[in-house]
């Protein structure tokens, strides 16, 4: 995509060596994570899958760096990840990651263009490119004549497309999605993982965490886990 | 750049509090009555102690003023018909003054005797007031027409008289008045001069010269009206010889006027018996006022700075609910990629907006109570640019005060748990 140079760093946009994840509740150790390795391609669809406390939700928070690995090593577009502060990782999720919720996450009080323009607010673009680019993104998604709505007066399919235009707003590498369906109905989740699907063919490397395995389907790799580690791999790519 | 993303913060900032009308505006509130008490007790306070400078300021500041006064037990044995009354202060001490103090710039004695004065069919009770013409450099008032008393007249004798404004007005009734003859008492005197008097208002202090006056020569005064004086009191006569009445001593220098007066009383000390005198320094009465000033400024400035606090306090408050209430949108926009500190500007500038704009409509208010105040009670009101400047600065800072905490505590907040937050 946009990042050309990086496309000659390697097939790989994500690597996870070793990962561990501890957590302490009173004199337990937890651990999320126990040790596990995977390399995410570029380009790539993953669905991340496994019942509750399999560690898939601590995988998603480690991958979109809104939390620190307790050892091991997590390399994002060839960067160390493990060894930033706050600020850069922040940085980082402002540049390359693009997050989508199950539950929307809009700011209810903003219209659905203030939704989009959120990344780019931050990233400093002036009013004037925010609104442009704001607009090509409502268009991309469906949403061209919402602009000016709040989200309460949107579907909770409408509210997602927003929620993807705002991913998608600051062009990054890597999509995170954590049940993106899950508040859904079915009809409106396809429309949902479709354009997710083409947002992937375009080049947008894709990792979604989902429980139901036909929406894991539309995936193109599949990671199983259980109990912080790899249980399986399904589909195309290699996996440790 | 910085500075169109500092208005853009801003502008943000607004349209949050916007979206919560009626909360920001009550928010704001404790920050408007706190600035508007601040802005309206410092302007009381001002005007208060304004008039009191304005009236020891007439006085002169490099002024010793010394006074005959009539000493306490005197009152009591006079009553007897053939007693007189002897006291206050002499040509001698006038004279002793002048050739001991090197540091006096111009003495004025000056004899006060009450007379009635006459013009046509008019007439006046005056203050007749025997003195030189170093009165009207040590008080100086504009002349009105003709000339003040010269140091020939006093010299040569003169039977000339200046009068006031007011003494002119009652007795000359808009007739050409320079040249004219005035009686007073029993003499003939020629009006050379006309000057303008002031009025004392202020209750502690007694300012030298008074509206009913009319200048003439000491020396006149002394061979016309003598030295002592009669009073008939319901059937029985007072006597009073009084040489001089006041002396005004002006000092060469505002450094040298307290050790003089000092060094004066004790001459006095030495020289009279009973304590017949006064000294009064107008300096040491404007340090006093101003020191007074000062306390009640700090004394009412803190009680109205409290309720500044409390305004905070209030702002405080209502954004820490705030931080509380919108934690799912910190963790949005945390996970988006706003850095910490750009979650704290956010909220930081909230409270300021909200502070600065209270501070605004609290002057407007703090501006209004005393127009208000001046209007319907007549108390004198002063509004220094220091008075509006200090409580909108410290409205800000409260802003920024308060602001920070609840500010820090957003940014703190961790975005997995705040996006999970309900």
């Amino acid at each position: 995509m946009s990042d050309s140079t990086k496309l000659s760093a390697g097939p790989d946009i994500i690597r996870l060596e070793k990962a561990q994840k501890v957590y302490h509740m009173g004199t337990q150790e937890v651990k999320a994570l126990a040790g596990m390795s995977i390399s995410f391609q570029r380009g790539s669809f993953w669905a991340i899958m496994g019942p509750s406390g399999s560690g898939k939700s601590t995988a998603m928070n480690i991958l979109g760096c809104l939390d620190r690995l307790t050892s091991g090593r997590y390399v994002l577009e060839d960067q160390e990840v493990s060894a930033l502060d706050d600020d850069a990782l922040s940085e980082l999720r402002l540049k390359y990651l693009g997050f989508i919720f199950q539950s929307f996450n809009l700011i209810p009080q903003l219209t659905v263009q203030r939704n989009i323009e959120l990344p780019l607010y931050y990233l400093g673009l002036d009013t004037l490119e925010s609104a442009e680019r704001s607009k090509e993104l409502a268009h991309k998604v469906g949403l061209e004549g919402r602009l000016h709505h709040r989200p309460q007066e949107l579907s909770g399919g409408q509210m997602q497309r927003v929620a993807i235009a705002r991913a998608l707003a600051n062009n990054p590498q890597i999509i995170l999605a954590d049940e993106p369906t899950g508040n859904l109905d079915t009809a409106t989740g396809k429309q949902i993982l479709n354009l997710l699907l083409e947002l992937n063919e375009q080049g947008t490397t894709i990792i979604m965490v989902t429980h139901e395995t036909d929406i894991a389907a539309y995936a193109r790799q599949r990671l199983l886990m259980r109990d912080g580690v790899i249980e399986r791999i399904e589909g195309e790519g290699t996996g440790q | 750049m910085r500075q169109r993303k500092f208005v853009r913060n801003i502008k943000l900032g607004m349209e949050n509090l916007l979206l919560h009308k009626l909360r920001s505006f009550l928010t704001m509130l404790g920050v408007v009555f706190g600035v508007g008490s601040v802005v309206a007790m410092l302007s009381v306070g001002e005007g208060a102690s304004k008039d009191a400078l304005e009236q020891i300021q007439k006085l002169g500041s490099n002024n010793i003023i010394v006074t005959s006064m009539k000493p306490a037990d005197e009152e009591v044995s006079s009553n007897t018909r053939s007693f007189m009354s002897v006291y206050g202060l002499t040509y001698e001490d006038h004279q002793r003054i002048t050739e001991t103090f090197h540091t006096l710039r111009q003495t004025a004695p000056a004899k006060l005797i009450r007379k009635e004065a006459r013009l046509g069919e008019k007439f006046l009770e005056l203050r007749v007031v025997g003195t030189t013409a170093a009165w009207f450099d040590l008080i100086q008032r504009p002349v009105i027409a003709g000339r003040v008393l010269l140091p020939s007249d006093e010299k040569d004798q003169l039977p000339v008289a200046v009068l006031t404004e007011f003494g002119a007005r009652r007795l000359l009734a808009g007739e050409n008045t320079i040249g004219q003859s005035l009686r007073i008492g029993g003499d003939y005197f020629e009006i050379i001069g006309i000057i303008k008097s002031e009025t004392s208002e202020a209750a502690n202090i007694q300012i030298p010269d008074q509206e009913i006056d009319v200048y003439i020569p000491l020396t006149i005064a002394r061979t016309y009206y003598g030295d002592t004086t009669m009073r008939i009191t319901s059937g029985s006569f007072q006597r009073e010889r009084v040489e001089l009445h006041q002396i005004i001593l002006q000092v060469d220098g505002m450094e040298h006027v307290e050790p003089t007066a000092l060094a004066i009383e004790e001459m006095f000390k030495r020289f009279h018996k009973k304590k017949d005198y006064r000294i009064s320094v107008p300096l040491a009465l404007l340090r006093q006022a101003e020191a007074t000033k000062r306390t009640f400024n700090i004394v009412l400035g803190s009680i109205a700075c409290i309720s500044l606090l409390v305004g905070g306090i209030g702002i405080m408050n209502i954004m820490l609910a705030s931080v509380t209430e919108r934690t799912r949108e910190i963790g949005i926009r945390r996970a988006i990629g706003a850095k910490r500190k750009q979650i704290i500007a956010q909220f930081l500038v909230e409270t300021m907006v909200l502070s600065t704009i209270g501070g605004i409509v609290g002057v407007g208010l703090g501006v209004l109570i005393p127009i208000l105040i001046t209007h319907f009670s007549g108390m004198p009101t002063v509004i220094t640019p220091g008075s509006i400047l200090l409580p909108l600065c410290i409205s800000v800072g409260i802003g920024i005060i308060f602001g920070l905490y609840p500010a820090v505590r957003a940014a703190k907040v961790d975005p997995i748990i705040a996006l999970r937050h309900e």
